[in-house]
């Protein structure tokens, strides 16, 4: 019986190969970032419930568990206990890898996503670049499955996300260019360096229209309401995910949430400072509210979670055109012409926000 | 040691998938593993340290390009014996392109192997180096006028297809959105007030 | 007017008018109600699972008459009648086939003598095939475990009809 201590583990620790260490290290950190966010997604969708169903004069859900907080859990267990349907006519091999291209690229953004101060699970150069082109791999997830099963109703959710994502992409990746311009960094721990001083530093004043429109592209980008014609229950019963049961469907969902949390975090990072509080520059830079931190990186994030939420439970959806119209016609524009102003404000150095 | 049979095991994905986009039967196939090697060369520039390239090929051809070729590819109803009819004809054309970029690719190999140095790439960077930096100085200094150029023609691309896909065909009824949204109540309601009885 | 649509547009006025409202719902108290646990009130006319009521005496109160027979409009009413010991029309046979009642009511409203009415019950349920059919007997037994309710229920009504 070996003896469990400090001293015998470290001595275990130096045991083992350099290059072993180095791998467990890495996916032990990779598990501290993910296993909460895999829980976050879970009470992300107990929190729908809930605020949705305060905001249409219910309770939501209440029973499993006390408030109902075990309700996540008994949804992922009904959901895994159910039988895979893979229709007839559908390209099985496909139909099966859709779900799981959706949800990689919803994880690997978040190795780029700096939490705290001093933590990121690579601090690579070109970050952003990187969650740009992560984001944009997501659709292939949703259009492979609107094909591979093979139905009408799947197949019309997929063209309409593709088209919408492809449309939403630009507009996201130029209000991106005015945070690089701002910050002359592609990397998020920089761009959050940026932003130091008071609220007032902070991105969101300068480039409030990109803002803006960031945030808006991100709704669109992830397919939720009122921009989830890929969806559409009304329309095209459920859209892309029609024929997935079970696990196909829970990974799906999975995915949607994530890519939530996902948007959230870099509105956040991008335009709110990240983990930067607030009361920096007003309270003394001793006092603890001041102090930057993982915690105002949850708030803000929630904030814009929460927003999610409260747009899904106000608007209409778009009509199809009219989502084509705003992405295209609206927010490219739009972006352009802020991009122009802000290179002016730089050039001729007005406010405190552009080194 | 560990990059290289990286490498080897990229470019072995990147050769399967090259081979799979023309011999696959289903056009979808054949795009997604067009998507497969172009993701796989991403990852080989990356080895390479051009990050900002690998990703901007992510970005672009993966994310953009080829979900707009999937989306036609997938609305397309292809004929594929039509498609095999012309085969006899385009063949010697086909192989004129193939030799010449054999004769291309021999010829750098060639090269090579004879001790010329034709790249930059594979001399370690110093630490703090910024792929993404040095490419921005590099195209907006040393080659503006080139970069300009490119940026220009492509702009003159998107008018001229633009302009030749925008018919205004007579009679076509259109709707016009910005008139839609900006309707208000008092142009699409009339309350009318009246006498529930009319005198007799 | 050009302008302030402008305005209205570029700052989305509308659509924060509308997060208004929802945000205001947020804090409104909630109307659910918790259903093993709370129930809404029920009207005396509440129209749930059939019962067939006797006379004080203990007499059936069907006459076998028929008018609810042929007022149902799902004919979910089956009935065949004989004569009975004492000399009087009774029924030999009063089904009512649960899937196929749509609850109107007609049956009762047709009944001259009151035999036929619809309780308040409906929490009820059926596990094997068959179950379905409220023959007289299962009619009656409803009626005579719950004649109090409907008893007070007809008294409540009364003055109405």
């Amino acid at each position: 019986m070996i003896e469990l201590t400090t001293a015998s583990i470290a001595s275990m620790w130096a045991a083992v190969p350099a290059a072993i260490q180095d791998t467990l290290l890495i996916t032990l950190r990779i598990l501290v970032v993910l296993v909460p966010l895999i829980l976050a997604v879970a009470y992300l969708t107990y929190a729908e419930r809930k605020v949705i169903g305060y905001i249409q004069n219910r309770i939501g859900p209440n029973r499993v568990g006390p408030k109902g907080l075990l309700q996540p859990f008994a949804d992922v267990i009904k959901l895994l206990l159910k039988e895979v349907v893979i229709p007839s006519n559908a390209n099985r091999a496909l139909f099966v890898v859709a779900p799981l291209l959706t949800l990689t690229p919803a994880f690997a953004a978040w190795a780029v996503i700096p939490l705290f101060p001093g933590f990121v699970l690579a601090d690579i150069n070109a970050a952003l670049l990187y969650v740009l082109a992560l984001t944009s791999l997501g659709v292939y997830g949703v259009i492979l499955a609107g094909w591979a099963t093979n139905s009408k109703y799947a197949f019309l959710g997929a063209m309409r996300s593709a088209a919408q994502i492809v449309a939403y992409e630009i507009a996201m990746g130029f209000a991106l260019v005015g945070v690089v311009m701002a910050s002359g960094s592609l990397n998020l721990g920089e761009i959050i360096e940026g932003q130091r001083g008071s609220v007032l530093h902070w991105y969101w004043l300068p480039l409030l229209p990109l803002f803006m429109i960031y945030f808006i592209s991100g709704v669109a980008e992830t397919n939720r309401a009122p921009f989830d014609v890929a969806e559409g229950e009304s329309e095209i019963v459920a859209g892309f995910h029609v024929e997935y049961a079970g696990v196909g469907f829970a990974l799906f969902f999975l995915a949607e949430y994530a890519n939530m949390i996902l948007i959230s975090a870099l509105t956040a990072i991008l335009f709110l400072g990240g983990w930067l509080s607030p009361f920096e520059g007003i309270l003394g830079a001793d006092n603890i509210l001041a102090r930057p931190g993982f915690f105002w990186f949850a708030l803000k994030t929630s904030v814009f979670l929460f927003l999610f939420l409260w747009f899904r439970a106000t608007f209409p959806r778009y009509r199809y055109d009219q989502i084509m119209r705003l992405g295209w016609k609206v927010f490219i524009p739009l972006t352009l012409v802020w991009i122009f102003v802000e290179g002016a404000m730089i050039a001729f150095d007005i406010g405190p926000w552009f080194d | 040691m560990f990059e290289q049979i990286l490498f080897y095991a990229i470019s072995a994905v990147l050769l399967v998938a090259a081979v799979g986009v023309i011999t696959a039967r289903n056009p979808v196939h054949g795009v997604l593993f067009l998507v497969l090697a172009f993701f796989n060369s991403a990852v080989l520039w990356l080895l390479l340290e051009a990050e900002f390239l690998a990703i901007v090929l992510v970005l672009v051809y993966v994310g953009a390009v080829m979900v707009l070729f999937l989306f036609v590819v997938m609305m397309l109803d292809i004929n594929v014996e039509k498609m095999r009819a012309g085969f006899t004809r385009y063949a010697p054309l086909g192989i004129l392109v193939v030799a010449i970029m054999a004769l291309e690719l021999g010829q750098v190999i060639w090269l090579r192997a004879s001790g010329r140095n034709l790249s930059i790439v594979g001399s370690q960077q110093p630490d703090g180096y910024n792929n993404t930096k040095e490419l921005g100085r590099v195209l907006y200094t040393d080659y503006v006028f080139a970069f300009e150029l490119a940026a220009v023609i492509l702009l003159v691309a998107i008018v001229a297809a633009i302009t030749l896909t925008m018919r205004r065909r007579p009679g076509l009824k259109q709707q016009d959105i910005t008139q839609q949204v900006s309707v208000k109540r008092e142009d699409r309601v009339r309350l009318v007030k009246m006498d529930a009885e009319k005198d007799a | 007017m050009r302008i302030g649509y402008l305005y209205k547009t570029l700052f989305l006025s509308e659509l924060r008018a509308g997060l208004g409202v929802t945000w205001r719902n947020l804090f409104r108290p909630k109307f659910t109600i918790q259903y093993p646990e709370e129930k809404t009130p029920q009207s005396p006319r509440f129209r749930g699972l059939h019962a067939q009521r006797r006379y004080p005496n203990g007499e059936e109160r069907c006459i076998a008459c028929k008018l609810c027979e042929a007022v149902c409009p799902a004919l979910a009413i089956t009935i065949e009648s004989e004569v009975a010991a004492d000399g009087t029309r009774r029924t030999k046979r009063y089904d009512i086939d649960l899937f196929k009642c749509i609850f109107c009511g007609f049956c009762e409203e047709a009944c001259p003598v009151d035999a036929i009415v619809e309780t308040r019950i409906h929490e009820y349920h059926m596990e094997r095939r068959g179950e379905n059919i409220l023959t007289k007997d299962k009619l009656l037994a409803i009626g005579d475990k719950y004649e109090a309710m409907i008893a007070a229920d007809k008294a409540a009504d009364a003055e109405y009809r």
